[in-house]
């Protein structure tokens, strides 16, 4: 079956598809879903805290950005973001901002709503008793936030955080769309210069495949070792 | 800015001959839908047989429903779309292979199929959780009742999964939808990919994609409503949600 086939180019290319696109795959990751917990945590806050306006505002954002494909929300940022960057520089013309740092912002920006729900629903998983305490001991809202929500809430969820980091791996592959040269990409672009789809596009698959096995296997372990604690 | 709004656009002509832009949208919006359905309908059958597979007491369908599920997870559904779209052809007999590349409207039907298959491991897992949320008891009483397995599971635990599971059904109805726009990769013109040949043709990114955005919000409202209507008209007496 697999006698016309050329598995040798993988080997040949192995620098290439690593070097240049699982460095970008892992980057993109990695970044986004830091910077998605970061707004994720603040729109959170800002749902859970009190002020209806607030919480308006953070509510429809998430149902907004969670009723959209991603692949529409990536040619959205992609358009937008050289604007926002000229009125926010106050620059003549629309700038131009790189491929990675616009598939940044849109995996934040995208991420950050899901991000959010998992956080919300750690620090509603907190006992009431624990922020009225904090409030008896006189902590600002913000200490009982930095010192005794936050830090719970985070390590409750963690495995569910780690596993919509997953997918977030997964998803980056969509910014093939824009002909980005992450993982999938790079495999893509060997795959039509040298006519080897079939072997490039079963090493991706593989690729991908091994990796989020191995970190669900670890979220799965850790799910064990924080139900004991609990 | 110095962007040139033209809201105008979507009554002007398409230069594929096919009416004006709007009927472009409209038609990729249709697409859309289209597959999604289809590949609902895929995603609950699939996903259905595979659940119960895995919270049967045989090992064996345990283990073909884990390694099921694993294998549709832990890929991206677009890499997913490349094995069946470019792959499969390729690696199947020579004249099945060539039956397959020259399919008419192959994009939709891989679309369907693929995203379909990816979305079946999440409705299995959600199956297997409605499952495992019954009282034990309860497929007891249907053992001691003397109703056999497949009895068991049509008449007793089916009806009442099903029901618990519906909200988080809901949501996995709206990610096949918005999993259509991946197809897009494949030449697939459903909402996104005519938003964005119409920003191509015509230059107006944030009327196409402005227009796309509003009609994925329309089908979602749309379903949301549709799916609390079907959750009250099948609410189970006696749960929080019920009558």
């Amino acid at each position: 079956m697999f006698s016309n086939f050329d598995f040798g180019v993988i080997i040949r290319t192995l620098p290439y598809l690593f070097y240049e696109g699982m460095t970008f795959t892992l980057m993109l990751t990695g970044l986004a879903a830091l910077g998605g917990l970061v707004f994720g945590t603040a729109i959170a806050l800002m749902r859970l805290s009190g002020y209806k306006v607030l919480g308006r505002i953070a509510g429809v954002y998430v149902d907004f950005m969670r009723s959209l494909p991603l692949v529409l929300v990536i040619f959205w940022f992609y358009f937008l973001v050289p604007y926002i960057g000229q009125w926010v520089t106050g620059a003549s013309r629309p700038i131009s901002v790189g491929a990675f740092a616009s598939s940044l912002i849109t995996f934040i920006m995208f991420e950050a709503a899901y991000f959010s729900e998992i956080m919300r629903a750690g620090i509603q998983s907190i006992s009431r008793g624990q922020p009225a305490a904090a409030n008896a001991l006189g902590l600002t809202y913000a200490q009982t936030m930095r010192y005794v929500v936050l830090p719970q809430a985070f390590r409750n969820m963690l495995p569910v955080l780690i596993t919509q980091t997953i997918v977030l791996f997964q998803d980056t592959s969509l910014v093939y769309v824009l002909s980005i040269t992450d993982f999938l990409g790079a495999a893509s672009k060997v795959a039509q210069r040298d006519g080897r789809l079939v072997e490039m596009y079963l090493f991706a698959a593989i690729v991908y495949f091994t990796i989020s096995c191995v970190a669900s296997f670890g979220v799965r372990r850790l799910q064990a070792r924080i139900a004991i604690i609990r | 800015m110095n962007y040139h709004w033209n809201w105008g656009i979507f009554f002007e002509p398409n230069p594929m001959g096919t009416g004006t832009y709007l009927d472009m949208l409209l038609s990729g919006l249709v697409l859309t839908l289209k597959t999604g359905a289809l590949a609902w309908i895929i995603a609950l059958i699939m996903g259905s047989i595979v659940g119960v597979m895995r919270t049967l007491p045989t090992k064996g369908a345990n283990w073909f429903g884990f390694a099921y599920v694993e294998f549709f997870r832990n890929m991206p559904l677009l890499v997913q779309l490349f094995l069946w779209f470019f792959v499969l052809p390729e690696v199947l007999p020579r004249s099945a292979g060539l039956w397959l590349k020259q399919l008419p409207n192959a994009p939709f039907w891989t679309a369907a199929i693929g995203i379909g298959f990816f979305m079946s491991a999440r409705v299995a897992v959600q199956l297997q959780a409605g499952i495992g949320s019954l009282p034990r008891g309860q497929k007891m009483a249907a053992t001691a009742l003397g109703l056999t397995t497949l009895q068991a599971y049509r008449y007793i635990l089916l009806p009442m999964a099903f029901r618990i599971i519906l909200p988080p059904l809901t949501s996995e109805f709206l990610n096949t939808i918005k999993n259509t726009a991946v197809a897009i990769t494949i030449g697939l013109l459903e909402l996104t990919g005519q938003a964005r040949s119409m920003q191509e043709f015509s230059f107006q990114v944030f009327e196409a994609f402005t227009a796309a955005t509003l009609l994925y919000l329309l089908v979602n409202a749309v379903v949301v409503t549709a799916m609390r209507f079907l959750e009250r008209y099948v609410a189970i007496p006696g749960y929080i949600t019920g009558k």
